[in-house]
């Protein structure tokens, strides 16, 4: 019954997809002006219904209703409720079903709020959305129906992953799916300016929100789930590299230099085709991220459900979505490049700096991620792994860091470094120290140019804020400040992981004392515990700190039933200045225990930058929101006193 | 200071599209190209590395990398009750088996009584059955899931590495290569 109104409202929504998109065309090209007031309300409800079915899965999962194929082959009955719940997104099907849920909503949400541009633009920018979502539930429809039905009914699931049995699943991927389909908006607003011809400021401002809150998501996206990873797979590793992970970054780079094209465009009129441009790019990495992780035609350690048919869809879908917006880029781009001039030493000129850094990290993350593909079909097999990453990618980003260094002093159209030669010299200063002190520490070049880097930066994020009254500086610009700082810390946290970690494996028999940096450890003891569903060895460790009263750690090697996995669950002991990580490995023949002990120098600092960076996102929305609203007050009070005079 | 002139030549605007239609050709020839099983491992040509894994079954003995040497050539295959291919690959290693071929099988991270039902609903082809509960020889061996299939030369050499199912279609690939593990 509910897979059933679930599949009729999926139905309904494309449907209306369908009709957002054919009345929008329609009263664009001027022949049916009657459909124009439809697309808006028709969009709303497109949103609500593609939710309603988002809904009638959770609660099929919830309730584990057999019938129903994903059902019955992502889920079991005594799995914890929460993974019951959050396992609706944990595969194929009910992921593509949220992707189309976000955008749905996401499309009737600017249908609803979005006022400022001229209503061409608008009508185009929401034909443009149901475009693309049309296409995904074309997906949904023809090739991953998430509620197909099973006849017999089956006694009982297959199981959750182990591995995705984790609150991480809960947030994680829906905080990235908002991320990447948010991105959706930007696309369709880049096309409907096109299509118009209207790229101006007012354009840069509807857009900006929307980065701003994708870009929110994806940060917190991509930091829980490099936490979730560095704790759950037990690697001791915070970012591998990984397609699925690189699926991730690409987009996020991209919404990044989107960003601060974008705050150019907003406020000077500049940087006009190139704004464009990234809001094409950034939602086409999403979908190149998509297709690659569900494609399976890169190795990947995420093991997703993988079809070549779905594969062949998502990259016909991708080749139509992207190629269409690429064409209509290439036709009218021409005519729009045309905005303010400024200098090369000015806000925006670093602004630019930061872009052209960032779109060439994106560039080298992209060819890193493919470059295995293109090999491969050159008959080699390889892998490209942190040796090609790492110096490649800093390449950029340590140019670009030091350019956010004095970047936000400079003044908007023309500047002169003199002016700001204190500003300059400190960071510089904090900068060279900071190398030297690395040099005669004897630390390896790219932690040395991290952690100097990390320190100049964490000062000159905070140099904006000099001479102003701190109670009226505005929003966004705390905003600023809080994400480049945050950049600082996360920076450093890497930087220590890199060059201060100390690594032991040992085999240990319970009493045995194990040391590991400042850490003195003793092996307590291994006894059998049991969860809900699996069973554990777990290991009773004392780890003291120099000396310190002993904490007691607890890592598990846990044995899951359904389906049939053993996952360890890492022990982490997290002090001011770093985190103990401790893994329960095998028994060795003779009774030993091996120990896998990682300590840690201020590695939180990495996520606690991430989680920093999305903040100063979030004070930035507010402020642009804030200050929207206020314009919107005052523009309606305007307008409602007129209307008082004209009676 | 001059000012920078950021209007681009108009060609440059179709620079995107050319670049993003040779990454769909790119995408679209890793999607058409049938799945390269072969790897150039580099355990490839190297002795096979110790081990000695305690019975998975009880009506089959363990597997130890002494006892892979002398005799033939022979199948390691590395399977788990919990992986959907393995099933699927059930019937073609059955038959091999059924060819004469000595298979030897390593269960991953696998349960007794869910291995018993596996090979009680799939066949069990196999001589000798290791329980590798923590992936060591897994990794020992340079495989990185499963199922994945080695070819055991009568020296105890690793000659070959499939990644993957054996496909009904590649079972004379298979013989062919287990015959040359022969010489």
């Amino acid at each position: 019954m509910i897979a059933n109104l679930g599949l009729a409202a999926l139905w309904l929504a494309a449907a209306l997809a369908a009709l957002q998109l054919v009345a929008g065309a329609l009263a664009l090209g001027g022949r049916g002006q009657d459909f124009a007031g439809i697309v808006r309300p028709v969009a709303v409800i497109q949103g609500l219904l593609a939710a309603a079915a988002m809904i009638a899965l959770v609660v099929l999962f919830c309730q584990t209703d057999l019938s129903v194929k994903l059902v019955a082959s992502n889920s079991h009955s005594s799995k914890p409720l929460l993974y019951k719940f959050a396992g609706s997104w944990g595969n194929h099907e009910g992921s593509m079903l949220l992707w189309v849920t976000i955008m749905g909503l996401a499309g009737g949400f600017v249908a609803l709020v979005e006022r400022r541009l001229p209503e061409r633009t608008m009508l185009a920018t929401l034909a443009g959305q149901a475009f693309v979502s049309l296409g995904f539930y074309a997906f949904l429809l023809l090739a991953s129906n998430p509620f197909e039905r099973l006849d017999p009914v089956p006694v009982e699931g297959m199981g959750l992953n182990p591995l995705l049995q984790d609150p991480g699943l809960a947030f994680h991927p829906p905080t990235l799916y908002i991320g990447y389909v948010g991105l959706s908006i930007a696309f369709s607003f880049a096309i409907g300016a096109l299509i118009t011809r209207e790229v101006g400021p007012a354009f840069a401002r509807a857009m900006r929100p929307w980065v701003l809150g994708s870009w929110i998501f994806l940060t917190l996206g991509i930091t829980a789930g490099s936490y979730w990873a560095y704790y759950e797979l037990g690697w001791g590793g915070w970012w591998f590299w990984d397609p699925v992970e690189n699926a991730s970054l690409m987009p996020w780079l991209a919404a990044t230099a989107l960003l601060h094209s974008a705050s150019v465009l907003a406020s000077r009129n500049a940087l006009r085709a190139w704004t464009v441009m990234l809001g094409v790019v950034a939602f086409s990495m999403s979908m190149v991220g998509t297709f690659l992780v569900r494609s399976g035609i890169l190795t990947s350690v995420h093991a997703f459900a993988v079809d070549p048919t779905r594969g062949s869809f998502i990259l016909a879908l991708l080749a139509i979505n992207i190629g269409a917006a690429l064409v209509l880029f290439g036709l009218r781009a021409a005519s729009v490049t045309e905005g303010e001039q400024f200098a090369v030493t000015s806000r925006e000129g670093a602004l630019v700096f930061n872009n052209v850094m960032l779109t060439g990290a994106l560039g080298i993350v992209l060819v890193g991620t493919l470059y295995p593909l293109l090999a491969e079909s050159m008959g080699q097999k390889v892998s490209v792994g942190p040796p090609y990453f790492n110096p490649a990618t800093a390449m950029f980003v340590v140019p670009m860091l030091a350019v956010l260094a004095v970047g936000p002093l400079l003044r908007w159209r023309r500047d002169r470094l003199t002016r700001i030669r204190r500003e300059v010299a400190v960071a510089a200063g904090l900068l060279l120290g900071g190398l030297a002190v690395m040099v005669i520490k004897g630390v390896p070049l790219l932690p040395m140019l991290g952690l100097a880097l990390a320190g100049m930066l964490a000062v000159a994020s905070l140099l904006p804020l000099r001479g102003r009254k701190l109670r009226t500086v505005k929003l966004p610009l705390w905003g600023m400040v809080a994400a480049h700082f945050g950049v600082a810390v996360a920076l450093f946290g890497m930087a220590c992981d890199s060059a201060f970690t100390v690594e032991r494996l040992v085999a240990a028999r319970v009493g045995d004392k194990v040391a590991v940096g400042p850490w003195q450890l003793t092996l307590k003891s291994i006894q059998p515990i049991a969860g809900p569903n699996w069973t554990a060895l777990e290991a009773g460790i004392e780890a003291s700190y120099q000396g310190a009263a002993p904490d007691l750690l607890k890592p598990q090697a846990r044995q899951f039933w359904t389906p049939y996995q053993s996952t360890n669950e890492s022990a982490l002991d997290t002090r001011w200045n770093g985190q103990l990580y401790v893994v329960l490995g095998e028994q060795a023949g003779d009774g030993r225990w091996q120990l896998r002990l990682w300590w840690k120098p201020f590695v939180p600092l990495i996520w606690y930058g991430g989680i920093l960076i999305a903040l100063g996102g979030v004070l930035a929305l507010l402020g642009r929101v804030v200050s929207d609203l206020r314009r919107i007050i005052a523009r309606d009070k305007i307008a409602w006193r007129r209307e008082r005079q004209g009676r | 200071m001059s000012a920078p002139d950021l209007k681009p030549a108009r060609w440059a605007m179709w620079l995107p599209l050319t670049l993003f239609i040779g990454f769909v050709a790119l995408f679209m020839s890793g999607l058409l190209r049938p799945a390269e099983r072969e790897i150039k491992s580099a355990m490839i040509g190297k002795p096979l590395p110790q081990f000695d894994l305690p019975a998975a079954v009880a009506d089959r003995p363990g597997l130890s990398s002494a006892q892979m040497q002398g005799g033939q050539p022979r199948l390691l295959n590395i399977f788990a009750s919990w992986c959907v291919p393995c099933a699927a690959e059930a019937p073609v290693l059955a038959e091999l088996a059924a060819a004469g071929v000595e298979i030897d099988g390593v269960a991953i991270r696998d349960q007794r009584d869910d291995l018993k039902a596996f090979l009680a609903r799939n066949g069990n082809p196999y001589a000798r059955i290791g329980a590798d509960d923590v992936s060591a020889v897994q990794f020992a061996l340079g495989s990185s899931g499963v199922p994945e299939s080695f070819i055991i030369d009568a020296k105890g050499m690793i000659r070959y590495q499939h990644i993957g199912e054996i496909r009904a279609d590649q079972l004379p690939m298979i013989l062919a290569k287990l015959k040359e593990a022969q010489q």
